[in-house]
């Protein structure tokens, strides 16, 4: 009446179907975080239609000069010849969206300007990142006076409102060059990075697996390095993405203000749209429309890029 | 005279968008006698929490599909509409939760939290609630229950703020009463306090209690019939005695096995479940305990294992159970 | 509670020294050092002269941060470069437009902000969340800006349903008492021209509500699903409450302590957007002061004045955001 059992027992066949049935069940690979994460990425709507903006931004910048039909510099003839202060000429043969308020072809700037927006974008991005990273992690890592002294910078830098700050950079600069722009734009990210990375290295140097590492001699130097901080890179890659989109803005605002790139060369959207797009606004609303969808579509693109990534790695949206 | 309760082939299935669906409770069903306590045994991921949520309907709606019958004596609780089954809850049926700091409300003063059961079931006006809300923190042991009236959950211990999610529980002398996992998050010393206080009140009052839990020990201490599930299925029931002296199931033979014991020599070493919860088949295709089990034999792959009564009102789900003769 | 009041105070005195201290020494850090900035630089020598003397600024430099300081305390700025007037009338003279302007603009990010964000969360998934959830996404991507013009273009262009611009009709004789024109209109019962001063708000204020809007909208969604997710709210409903008792006594108070937060952030970023809508709508205002008071030379007594001023207003707000949550939230109380 008892049977023995047991897996040993069993008919091949029975048992090459258990088999069969458990790796049916159980999801291939993916416990890692970032793996999950990833995977949840690919899945959501949200992080595709702001990679596809971002991508197509990226794609028309590298190659501009493939796809604009002009330089954007050259004031050609044609257009010049019809252009006064209340009447800037609009699409003609050759000219796709017409003039600028300049004669030069206005699709072709609006196409370089996704270069000098990604450049302007980039650039003061990574600043404020590796400063903020820079100053988070001394003051995460050494702790003591220097945390307090950065912490009180970081203090400093936060008592006035972004744009504030900015507009006082450039005010502090005298004159405006593309670099004062850059610069303002990126210092102003500079406590929020500082802030994310020490908050996140404080946080970890009481987690398990710190505490294991220097339990078992690990020198502090490597602790940092090799542990605490490649921890901290994720949400510092997110705010990045969000930092972009803040960063063009900001940008478009100081040329706005008459504080931005005095080059009037300078093909960039921000510049576009804050100088000629609405001093021109009731002569060509074009001017502006098409500088502020592009600015809207890219910091959108990061925005929910940046968002969708934030919630792929947030803990409680893991299954 | 009909059951109090009369689960019937409950079965409650997740299913998200862009994902495979998944059932969690697959065909349940259990009864429990008025004043009598009944237990849902299993491993985390079986489906007893699910179950408790399901029966009071306080599964989100969205993404999960509940079917089956939750008879509350001549009531099919999941017929019942949403806003008509508010009624019930907390009325005729109370339910205590896992962690007791995130289930009561971190802003609101603890009366309130207990007043507000009895001005919604009884009519109270917030004075006269108050009033009471202070007898029932004292009647479970809250000292100096006036004054906590007034404090906010995270001034108290958590044997307190479990000792008040009973309080709030048993408020409206619901006739049936649901502990998830009780004492799970407390510390060892408050369990027995907390298992003895539930105990008590559950006797004096009459009221019957399904006490979910993966501890035998609270079951052994508790329960008068105990239900054990495994991966979403009932596998065994029986009264409290005869699982405790001859489990027949594989399963329930392992968990008992798992306990430490005063009574068998230190040199014996504990016996344990071969891999997780998560080496499952799915019922359909034979048994899911079926990776696990040192009994499996080739009847078990194939098709579903049926319930089949035992003796005294058990049942068993195996094709090739215990022994009755080798039962510890 | 008193510790931690004194502590924020304590830190909020120092962030406003530090930062003083940065601006005494950026006049200083300027090429040609801060008579060339107060003067300009075709200054005749004479006049240089003239002004270092005036200034103090032959003596030792630490003499100079004393007294600046001092002068910073007493609300001495000097006078501004451009109009010769003190500063502290130039910027008491722009002030109330813009705090008229950034207080319409909270309330209507409040008052729109919380019950959007709400009603979105409670309809999660379905149409209005996702209208709102996209409306919110370009309200935080488009250049205010841009907006300001939009809007005028579409509202007082052809259609005159609002002024383009300006704080009040001209010719409409209104009584100056607070500076404030909506609320002296109502003291002196001039209630025509509270009304005119009403219309000519809408718009800028619309425009500068636009990214505190789309933020409150956003913070408080997100934190009403959360709240919704939480272990109290199935506590709530295993008790059998009624659904509008649990949102209104489980969800909303709970639901909303983020957005306070948000809330004091977001009127210090009013202080900064006020600086584009106001040059948008020709308004007045403090922004108006510093955008003046930067192109061309720059006037530094009274930019000087405005940073502090800003940095003041935005650290005391956050202050008594912080203090409020001691209210609204009991596990900081004892704290």
């Amino acid at each position: 009446m008892t049977r023995p059992g047991g897996l040993a027992t069993l008919a091949d066949h029975k048992r090459k179907r258990i088999d069969e049935l458990i790796a049916r069940t159980t999801e291939p690979g993916g416990v890692s975080l970032i793996r999950d994460a990833g995977r949840r990425l690919l899945r959501n709507p949200t992080a595709i239609v702001g990679a596809v903006l971002i991508l197509l931004f990226l794609i028309i910048a590298i190659f501009a000069p493939l796809v604009a039909p002009h330089d954007p510099v050259q004031r050609f003839p044609e257009l010049t010849k019809d252009l006064t202060v209340d009447s800037i000429p609009g699409a003609t043969a050759g000219h796709p969206l017409g003039s600028d308020p300049l004669g030069r072809d206005f699709a072709s700037r609006m196409i370089y300007g996704a270069r000098q927006t990604l450049f302007v974008g980039v650039l003061a991005t990574l600043i404020g990142l590796l400063l903020g990273v820079l100053l988070g992690a001394l003051a995460g890592a050494i702790g003591g006076w220097v945390d307090a002294v950065v912490m009180r910078l970081t203090d400093v830098m936060l008592a006035l409102p972004s744009l504030l700050l900015a507009i006082t950079l450039v005010a502090l600069a005298r004159q405006s060059t593309q670099w004062t722009v850059i610069v303002a734009v990126a210092v102003v990210n500079v406590p929020i990075f500082a802030r994310l990375l020490r908050g996140s290295m404080l946080a970890q140097r009481e987690s398990d697996h710190v505490l294991a590492a220097r339990a078992l001699g690990v020198k502090r130097r490597d602790i940092v390095l090799r542990h605490m901080l490649p921890n901290s890179l994720t949400a510092v890659i997110v705010q990045a993405t969000l930092t972009f989109a803040v960063a063009i803005l900001d940008a478009a605002a100081l040329s706005f203000l008459g504080l931005g790139d005095p080059d009037i060369n300078r093909a960039e959207w921000g510049l576009m749209l804050g100088v000629d797009g609405v001093r021109y606004f009731e002569v060509r609303p074009e001017l502006a429309y098409f500088p502020a969808l592009a600015i809207i579509f890219v910091a959108l693109g990061f925005t929910l890029l940046g968002e969708s990534i934030r919630e792929a790695l947030d803990p409680k949206n893991r299954r | 005279m009909p059951p109090l309760l009369d689960v019937r082939e409950l079965s409650v299935v997740f299913q998200r968008k862009g994902t495979r669906p998944v059932t969690a409770v697959d065909g349940v069903s259990f009864t429990v006698e008025p004043g009598q306590t009944v237990g849902l045994v299993g491993e985390s991921g079986c489906g007893k929490s699910v179950t408790s949520l399901a029966i009071m309907g306080l599964l989100p709606r969205r993404g999960n599909k509940v079917t089956g019958e939750v008879r509350f004596e001549d009531t099919d609780l999941l017929q019942l509409r949403p806003r008509d089954l508010r009624d019930w809850r907390g009325r005729d049926i109370g339910m205590i939760f896992q962690d007791p700091l995130s289930s009561l409300n971190p802003v609101i003063p603890l009366g309130v939290q207990v007043a507000e059961v009895l001005e919604r079931h009884q009519g109270r006006t917030r004075q006269a609630a108050l009033k009471q809300a202070r007898e029932l923190l004292d009647a479970v042991g809250i000292p100096d229950p006036a004054r906590r009236l007034k404090e906010f959950p995270h001034q108290l211990s958590g044997g307190m703020r479990q000792r008040a999610l009973i309080a709030i529980a048993l408020a409206c002398k619901p006739r049936l009463l649901i502990a998830d996992e009780p004492t799970t998050a407390l510390d060892v010393t408050i369990q027995a306090q907390i298992l003895t206080l539930l105990k008590e009140l559950v006797d004096d009052s009459g009221t019957a209690l399904v006490m979910i839990t993966h501890d035998l020990g609270v079951v052994a201490g508790l329960c008068d019939t105990v239900n054990v599930l495994y991966a979403g299925k009932v596998v065994e029931r029986a009264y409290r005695h005869d699982l405790f002296a001859e489990p027949r199931h594989p399963y329930t033979h392992g968990l008992l096995q798992s306990v430490p014991r005063l009574d068998v020599d230190r040199g014996e070493r504990l016996h344990q479940i071969r891999g997780s919860v998560s080496d499952n088949i799915p019922w359909p295709e034979g048994c899911a305990f079926a990776p696990r089990c040192d009994r499996v034999v080739d009847d078990c792959i194939g098709e579903t294992v049926p319930l089949e009564p035992t003796f005294r009102a058990g049942a068993l789900r195996c094709a090739n159970p215990v022994p009755k003769e080798v039962a510890v | 509670m008193v510790r931690i009041i004194s502590r924020r105070l304590v830190q909020l005195v120092v962030t406003l020294l530090a930062l003083m201290t940065l601006v005494f020494f950026w006049l200083r850090s300027l090429p040609g050092g801060p008579v060339d900035a107060l003067l300009g630089e075709r200054a005749t020598p004479q006049t240089r002269e003239l002004l270092t003397r005036a200034l103090g600024y032959d003596q030792p430099i630490w003499v100079q941060y004393g007294r600046f300081l001092k002068n910073v305390v007493t609300g001495n700025f000097g006078n501004s470069i451009r109009t010769g007037e003190p500063v502290t009338d130039v910027i008491s003279r722009s002030f109330p437009a813009t705090v008229e302007l950034a207080l319409a603009a909270i309330i209507i990010a409040i008052g729109l902000g919380v019950p959007l964000g709400y009603l979105a969360a409670r309809h999660r998934g379905r149409l209005l969340d996702n209208a709102t959830i996209i409306v919110t996404l370009i309200g935080i991507s488009i250049p205010i800006f841009f907006l300001g013009y939009l809007l005028k273009d579409w509202l007082t262009q052809g259609v005159h349903i609002f002024p383009p611009s300006g704080r009040i009709s001209t010719g409409l004789d209104n009584t100056d008492v607070t500076g404030f024109f909506v609320l002296d209109g109502l003291l002196t019962r001039e209630l025509d021209a509270s009304a005119d001063a009403l219309w000519h708000l809408v718009l800028p204020a619309l425009t500068l509500a636009t990214i505190p809007l789309a933020i409150i909208i956003r913070i408080t969604r997100a934190s009403v699903l959360d709240v919704l997710d939480e272990d109290y709210i199935r506590t709530a409903d295993a008790k059998g409450l009624r659904n509008p008792t649990i949102r209104k006594r489980h969800v909303l108070r709970n639901a909303l302590l983020p957005v306070v937060t948000i809330i004091g952030l977001q009127t210090g970023a009013l202080l900064a957007g006020a600086v584009l809508t106001e040059k948008v709508y020709n308004w007045g205002g403090l922004g108006t002061l510093i955008t003046d008071s930067i192109s061309g030379s720059r006037d530094y007594p009274v930019l000087q004045a405005l940073i502090l001023l800003a940095a003041a207003v935005f650290v005391v707000v956050n202050l008594v955001v912080d203090l409020s949550y001691a209210v609204i939230d009991p596990r900081v109380r004892v704290r």
